[in-house]
């Protein structure tokens, strides 16, 4: 297993894909939202929560089609089939590695954006919080939707229109945190909710994946 | 006679082709009784005034497009545990109809917001709700087309209906946590207090019903249909063999 991530995590950062892209994706999004609706900080203040979450989430979706596609390309796929590892631990070790290039570098940069989007400084522990508790789920499910799509020619249209609304308890309960830490409300009641789906994903999705890539593979 | 004998195509279809006309004629009747009852037969709420009619059609095809959701689920977990062909290709002829019927609840409720509300559309959590499961209804019909391998297709929606089932009853919690709504409470709960008054009721419950039966016979109409698809593919392939 531990080769397995160390592998994947290999790949992402020498292969120059995922790893960058989906964080100069992130840059690029919170650049050009001011540009779009104007520089006014009592105007994007409010929109940040939102936006900063919003592209986490489209961020993530970015790097979903390649991660079993290139496996199932050049047979490794199928040679993780036939090794002792259950498929449902590959999917683990997956969804992990995609959380390790994508979800903990896009947490540590929304900081720094958040400044480009006038976040009150209040909501910002509550932002990075957020979206360290938040971005497994994000990972996990795209795991799931991947292998769904993985055996298919275009599958990577089709991979957004099954995620993204998988995606949208995750991003209530993200920006909802984000909003009250801002305005200096409890935060916990979204906070736990948002933890709690994390953890259903990380304890329920592996299995759903697993049989997805058996279906997939027969 | 049980269930799992109908897993054979033959059977369903002998099955069905005798159940069919009767279903269809039922639904034609509860429909028009229940909707003419409830256009025509049935006084002027006192505050919504005319408006109030289009409850008949809203409230039903709400219903159906949840229930068409939790149809496929139950038809996608025979599918998965017994490998019950005419289940999975009753969950495949559900999801149309299923957001069809959302389609119609959102339609009619956006004309029956204007008057009342003010406004086609606003972000309560019912209506927020529907369109996610709306969206949930996409996706599956999406990755139903895009497989060519059936058996394949049946195991991989019959997964994402599971696992969007989960997520779409988590965003109707998120939607009511994210938003306060403006949209009514329940109007058929079996707890009486809370129901609309029983001159509306028993025509609404006549035309819920027809709608039930409506949904029957169009996914047994559609499930024939795929089946019949599947059997001509088939011999195209055997004469292509051949």
């Amino acid at each position: 297993m531990i080769a397995l991530l160390l592998r994947d995590l290999r790949l992402a950062l020498r292969a120059g894909g995922g790893f960058g892209l989906g964080l100069g994706f992130y840059l690029v999004l919170a650049t050009l939202v001011p540009l779009a609706v104007g520089p006014q900080p009592d105007l994007l203040a409010p929109i940040a929560p939102g936006i900063l979450w919003l592209g986490a989430l489209l961020a993530c979706l970015l790097s979903l089609d390649r991660l079993w596609a290139l496996d199932a390309e050049d047979g490794s796929l199928d040679l993780l089939a036939t090794s002792p590892l259950p498929l449902e631990g590959a999917a683990t070790v997956k969804a992990l590695g995609h959380w390790l290039t994508t979800g903990l570098p896009l947490t540590v940069i929304a900081a720094p954006l958040s400044l480009l989007l006038f976040l009150p400084t209040q909501a910002l522990p509550w932002l990075v919080i957020s979206l360290a508790v938040g971005t497994p789920a994000l990972s996990w499910l795209g795991t799931f939707g991947a292998a769904l799509t993985v055996g298919l020619k275009r599958g990577s249209l089709l991979l957004s229109l099954l995620v993204l609304p998988l995606y949208i308890p995750t991003l209530v309960f993200g920006a909802e945190v984000v909003r009250r830490g801002g305005e200096g409300l409890s935060v916990a009641t979204p906070l736990a909710i948002l933890g709690a789906i994390s953890l259903g994903c990380l304890a329920i999705l592996p299995f759903a994946t697993g049989a997805a890539l058996r279906a997939n593979l027969r | 006679m049980s269930l799992w004998e109908y897993a054979n195509p033959r059977r369903f279809m002998a099955l069905s082709a005798a159940v069919l006309p009767w279903t269809w004629g039922l639904a034609i009747a509860l429909c028009a009784v229940g909707l003419t009852w409830g256009f025509f037969f049935t006084p002027e709420d006192f505050r919504m005034g005319h408006s109030v009619k289009i409850i008949y059609i809203h409230v039903p095809s709400a219903f159906i497009a949840i229930n068409a959701w939790f149809m496929m689920l139950v038809t996608s977990l025979i599918w998965l545990i017994r490998r019950h062909h005419v289940s999975a290709l009753a969950a495949r002829a559900a999801a149309p109809v299923g957001l069809i019927m959302t389609a119609v609840a959102l339609l009619t409720g956006a004309i029956w917001g204007k008057p009342m509300w003010g406004t086609y559309w606003e972000w309560d959590p019912r209506l927020t709700s529907f369109l996610i499961l709306g969206l949930f209804y996409l996706g599956y019909i999406a990755l139903w087309s895009a497989i060519e391998e059936a058996d394949q297709a049946a195991d991989l929606t019959s997964i994402l209906c599971l696992v969007g089932t989960v997520f779409a009853v988590l965003s109707r919690y998120a939607a009511q946590f994210w938003n306060q709504g403006l949209h009514q409470g329940a109007s058929l709960s079996l707890d009486k207090e809370e129901n609309v008054a029983d001159v509306f009721w028993l025509p609404l419950v006549v035309s819920l019903a027809g709608f039930v039966v409506l949904f029957l016979a169009l996914v047994l109409l559609r499930t024939r249909t795929e089946i019949r698809r599947r059997r001509l593919h088939a011999l195209t392939l055997r004469d292509r063999l051949a």
